[in-house]
Formats: C-alpha cells, sequence, structure tokens
C-alpha cells in the first residue's frame, strides 16, 4: 500500500474540507460492490440522484460501455476515472441524453434520475438537459458576448426575458462560477476575448443560468493550466451545496482532490472481435477507491503500474 | 535520398570530430535549390496570368466604353421609349429594371429554397439522405445554362407563369427570373452549406446541452457564426443572376431591343441579354456608329454593379460577424 500513499502524497495537498472524515472506517472494507448509503445507517444518507442499472451503451455494432451499474448521490461528486477509450465519456453523456446527437448510438439497461427513467420514449432529451447541465472538455462558449452566453439558457427555456429579470440571472450565475468580479465591466464583450480559464468558468455559469439540479463536467480542466485548474477544483467544491455533479477526469490527483466517490472504467479486449468495451470496474468513496482499492486493476491503475 | 556531396558530416562521431564543419557542408545541393526556384516561379507565373487576363479584359472593357461615353449623346441614354441600339437609343432605365426584376425574382426563389436545403443538408439530414441530395445538388449545377433556358421558356411559363398572371406562350421577365433562380438554387445551397459545416460542433453541443432544440440551435447559433459564408452566397448568387445571360436571353421575351415597361409579366432585356443579342448574329454588329461600344458601356455598367455589391457586402459581413 505504499505506492498508493505516494499518489495521495504527492497530489496537491488537500484542502481539509475536501478530505472526509466519515468514511475512514470503510477503508478497511473489501466489498467490491459500491456501497449504497441505505446500507451504511451510520451514514448520512444523501438522496439517489442517478440510478445506473446494467447499462450498456452501443455505437451502431460496436458496444462502447456494457453493463454499468453505480448510484450517484446527491449534493456530491461523483469522479469518472479510467484510461482512455474506457467508456467514462460516453456514460456521462447518457446522462443527459447528449448521445442522443449521434445517431448510432443506442443505450440498454436503465438509467434513472430521481427515480425517472430517462430513456423512457415520452421522455423529451431537451427537459432534461435544462435540468442537467454540462460543461465541456474544451470551453465552448458561444462568439456572442459574456451576457449573451450565460442568457442563452434561460432565455431558451423561457425562463426570463431581457432586462432586470434576465440581469440578476447572468449576475448570479457569474457569481456563483466566480467570475462576476473579473468580467462585471465588460459583459458586453466577446467571450472569446477571455482566457481559457474565465471561458471555462463562464461555461460553467452558462450551465448553471438554466439552474440545474446537476452539472455533468467531461475532464472540464483537461484544457486548462495548472491555475486555472485549481480554480474550478475550488469552485466545485463551492458548488457542491447546491448542485450534484458527476465528473470524467484524467487525472487521478484530480479526482482524488475533488471527489466523494470515484468510479473507474477499464478497457476489456474483446479476444473474438478484437473491440475493446469499457468496463466499470469498482465504484467506491474516493478515499476507499485510491487507499484500498478492493480490485487489483484499481490498484494497478491508482498505483501508476497502468494506463 | 542523400546527397551527392562528399559526406563530411553526419556519418559517425568519429568522422564529426575529425572534420571542422565549413560552410560548404551546410550550403545545401545547388541542383534542389535551383528545382525550388523553378517551381516558385512557375507558380507565379500562373498567379500572374489571371491577373494579366484581367487588367486585359479591363482594359478591352474600359476603352470602348471609354468611347461610347465621350461621344454619345447622353440624352438618348435615359428617359427614351426603351432599348434600340442599332437606332442609336440606348435606354438604360429598360435594361436596368429588366436585370432588377430578373434577379429579385431569382433571389426569391434562390435564397429561401438553398439555404432550406443547406440547413437540412448540414444540420438535419442522415448521412444516407446527405449521400442522395448533394450528388443530386451537384449535378443541378452542373446543368448549362443553355437547358435552364428551354426549361424556362417552354416548362415554367405555360405551366407556372400561366398561373401566376402573365402569359404563357412567350418569355417574359417572370420565366426568366424563375429559371435563373432555379439555376441559383445550387450555388447558394452548397456556399450556405459550407459555411455551416465549419461551425464547430463543441458549439451545437453547448447549445443542445442547455436544452435548446435543433431549430433554436440553428437559428441562434450556427447561423448567427455562419454569417459571413450566408452572406457570401447571397452576393455570389446575385452577381450570378445579375450576369446570367443564356437563361435571360431565351426566356426573357426580347431580343436585339425592346420597349421600357416596369411589368414583370412583359418581356423585356436584361444589361447580359442586351449584350448577348448584340453580339449575336451573322451580321455581327452593325447599326449606327456608337453601337458596337456601347455594347462595352453596359458591360461596364454591370461590372461595376457586380464590384460595388460585393465591396458592401464584405463591409456588412465585417461588422456583423461572429468569430470563432
Amino acid at each position: 500500500m505504499s505506492s498508493t500513499a505516494t499518489i495521495l502524497d504527492a497530489a496537491k495537498p488537500i484542502p481539509e474540507r475536501l478530505v472526509m472524515p466519515a468514511t475512514d472506517h470503510l477503508v478497511d472494507s473489501l466489498d467490491p460492490e459500491p456501497h449504497p448509503p441505505d446500507d451504511a445507517e451510520d451514514l448520512p444518507t444523501a438522496a439517489v440522484v442517478f440510478d445506473v442499472d446494467a447499462v450498456s451503451v452501443y455505437y451502431g455494432e460496436f458496444r462502447a460501455v456494457q453493463d454499468a451499474s453505480l448510484k450517484v448521490h446527491e449534493h456530491e461528486i461523483t469522479a469518472f476515472i479510467g484510461p482512455s477509450g474506457c467508456g467514462k465519456t460516453t456514460l456521462l453523456r447518457c446522462f443527459n441524453r447528449m448521445n442522443d446527437l449521434i445517431s448510432s448510438a443506442r443505450v440498454t439497461g436503465s438509467l434513472c434520475y430521481y427515480g425517472v427513467d430517462l430513456y423512457n420514449p415520452q421522455v423529451d432529451a431537451v427537459e432534461v438537459r435544462r435540468r442537467i447541465g454540462m460543461v465541456f472538455q474544451k470551453p465552448n462558449p458561444f462568439p456572442k458576448s459574456i451576457k449573451d452566453n450565460v442568457a442563452y439558457g434561460p432565455k431558451v427555456a423561457g425562463l426570463a426575458k431581457k432586462g432586470p429579470a434576465m440581469d440578476d440571472i447572468v449576475e448570479n450565475s457569474l457569481r456563483k462560477a466566480a467570475l462576476w468580479d473579473e468580467v462585471k465591466d465588460r459583459l458586453n464583450d466577446n467571450a472569446l476575448g477571455l482566457s481559457g480559464g474565465q471561458q471555462q468558468r463562464l461555461c460553467i455559469a452558462r450551465a448553471i443560468a438554466t439552474d440545474p439540479d446537476v452539472l455533468l463536467m467531461d475532464e472540464p480542466c483537461s484544457a486548462l493550466d495548472p491555475i486555472a485548474t485549481t480554480r474550478i477544483e475550488e469552485l466545485m467544491h463551492d458548488l457542491k451545496t447546491d448542485y450534484s455533479i458527476v465528473i470524467v477526469t484524467h487525472n487521478m490527483q484530480q479526482a482524488a482532490r475533488v471527489s466523494d466517490r470515484t468510479a473507474f472504467f477499464s478497457v476489456e479486449v474483446n479476444a473474438d472481435s478484437d473491440s475493446r468495451t469499457g468496463i466499470l470496474v469498482e465504484y467506491d468513496f474516493t478515499q476507499h477507491i485510491f487507499s484500498n482499492p478492493s480490485d487489483e486493476r484499481t490498484e494497478n491503475y491508482v498505483t501508476g503500474r497502468f494506463g | 535520398m542523400q546527397t551527392n556531396e562528399p559526406v563530411s558530416v553526419g556519418a559517425s562521431g568519429s568522422a564529426r570530430q575529425n572534420v571542422p564543419l565549413t560552410t560548404a557542408a551546410l550550403a545545401g545541393s545547388p541542383h534542389r535549390l535551383r528545382k525550388e526556384n523553378l517551381i516558385s516561379k512557375l507558380m507565379y507565373g500562373a498567379a500572374l496570368v489571371s491577373v494579366v487576363v484581367s487588367g486585359l479584359i479591363m482594359y478591352a472593357l474600359f476603352s470602348e466604353a471609354w468611347v461610347f461615353m465621350r461621344d454619345v449623346d447622353w440624352a438618348q441614354t435615359w428617359g427614351q421609349i426603351g432599348w434600340f441600339p442599332r437606332r442609336g437609343i440606348y435606354d438604360m432605365p429598360t435594361l436596368l429594371i429588366a436585370s432588377f426584376w430578373t434577379t429579385l425574382i431569382a433571389m426569391v426563389v434562390a435564397a429561401p429554397l438553398g439555404l432550406g436545403a443547406a440547413i437540412y443538408l448540414s444540420e438535419y439530414a442522415r448521412s444516407s439522405h446527405r449521400a442522395l441530395f448533394k450528388p443530386i445538388l451537384e449535378v443541378l449545377a452542373g446543368i448549362p445554362s443553355v437547358v435552364f433556358g428551354f426549361f424556362a421558356l417552354l416548362w415554367l411559363a405555360p405551366n407556372v407563369v400561366a398561373n401566376i398572371g402573365g402569359a404563357g406562350g412567350r418569355g417574359s421577365m417572370v420565366a426568366a427570373g424563375l429559371g435563373v433562380g432555379i439555376l441559383t438554387i445550387p450555388l447558394v445551397a452548397s456556399i450556405s452549406e459550407d459555411a455551416m459545416a465549419a461551425v464547430p460542433k463543441s458549439l451545437r453541443e453547448a447549445s443542445a446541452g442547455l436544452g435548446a432544440r435543433k431549430a433554436v440551435t440553428t437559428l441562434r447559433v450556427v447561423l448567427p457564426a455562419a454569417v459571413s459564408g450566408l452572406v457570401a452566397s447571397m452576393i455570389v448568387a446575385v452577381s450570378r443572376a445579375l450576369g446570367e445571360t443564356m437563361v435571360v436571353f431565351m426566356a426573357g421575351g426580347a431580343a436585339d431591343a425592346a420597349v421600357r415597361t416596369i411589368t414583370p409579366y412583359d418581356g423585356s432585356l436584361t444589361m447580359p441579354a442586351a449584350m448577348a443579342s448584340l453580339a449575336s448574329g451573322t451580321d455581327q454588329v452593325v447599326g449606327e456608329g456608337l453601337t458596337f461600344q456601347s455594347l462595352f458601356f453596359v458591360g461596364l455598367v454591370l461590372f461595376l454593379l457586380t464590384l460595388g455589391l460585393n465591396l458592401i457586402g464584405d463591409r456588412f459581413v465585417a461588422r456583423i460577424r461572429e468569430q470563432y
């Protein structure tokens, strides 16, 4: 276990507020199954936001994710880690039905959001996306003004028209995204004039503006420098009180720093067809995953022996 | 490929140490340098040809047009009964009105249909549909305009123009305008689709992720981001419609001469149709002293109109463009 400790030490010092004191006793548990909170009665039971049950995702004939099952809890940060091609982004994109944009994509299994099956034919993906916001890998602000970027979602959803009501939404969203002080004097400037880190916080503000319950973040820091990354991570911690967050990251230290629970995905090479399928190897409290993983593959990954 | 130079550097570590490096060793092969030089000159020559030819065209246009402008009785170019170049009556409004009508009608047809096709192909079409529609559009773009001329005269006039208030049996500005419009659709569609396809996918995803439907994404994100290309497609289309000759010559309902009319159901001569009429025929251009030069004068007006349109379009695009 000394090597796993090294990984955690190598990470930037974890702010005290990011350490979860209540989970220390779970470190000894070797239960390979995720720990649903209702099994552990001494833990505060957070409501389940996403209940993923045996979800597989196909692109045409190709199976990108196989039989993933996990529960995402309210006001927690859940991290998806794993090597390239392990299907973590694909699974994340099922949560707000972004995969619908790819015509060949097909989802099987059940994916419930607060008990409602997201893939029920009556469910409109557009409604889903208004409740479940998304932040993308590369900052992708619209080539419009800062204000118009934030106002886009509310305007499209009919939450507010132009005027004081919209101005309030814009200001609140930018404040929550810790960007207000930097841009309040130039709200009408083009968003592409911002730095990469500012653009990504603008994208977070834009996602917050539609008043979602959940924020999905697909490697939100992979295009950013370390200082901007730190700011986003601090921001995520602040946002946790209002939103449930699911983040995909390549960066294990980031998962260790910010998340409450971590799902480790891996790639399984199918011997017959030479195709590669992503599988969920282990899902547990972050501390457990990094200090005492139940699965050997997880341990190999987090200690840097693989991937 | 190795150079033929004696190996002084890089053969082995020891050789490198023993032989001092000279400028000559790094000078490169003179043969290759000459070749590179020659290629760049050839390419320069190719580019130069088009510039020289443009210059010659301008010279031919301006020199003859200048003779016309110097010698013409300007009263004959405005406020006359019509365009009768062989009799020395050069009423420009006749041609301008006809060009205006056919271009306007053509754009009323081509702009919505071309843009609609582009939006469908770029935003909505499944790949199998795109694979079917794009080649058909390209075929449409490749049909010679004389075919559109026949189509406008023999099918559009009796079947369409006759049903919207015109006469079916002959050409008219409406028939010509409709023909030019159909001819222009693929042009608008393909330039517009290129412009929309160049809008990054990440912007569409951002919009979809915020709960926007496809129509909203197209209207508020894709079209504004593609606007410079869309305006460009319209300008090219208007230039094309203004300059289109064969369709308006065949289906415009007038040859050689035309009485001034502002009714689009009448036949008339657009600027290029007037030029084509004048230049065709076995007698070449015979008529009054300046008849031949009037052809160049009309050409000059047409040239200046298209040039002005392009300049206005460029300035407009620079002002409203969303750069990404």
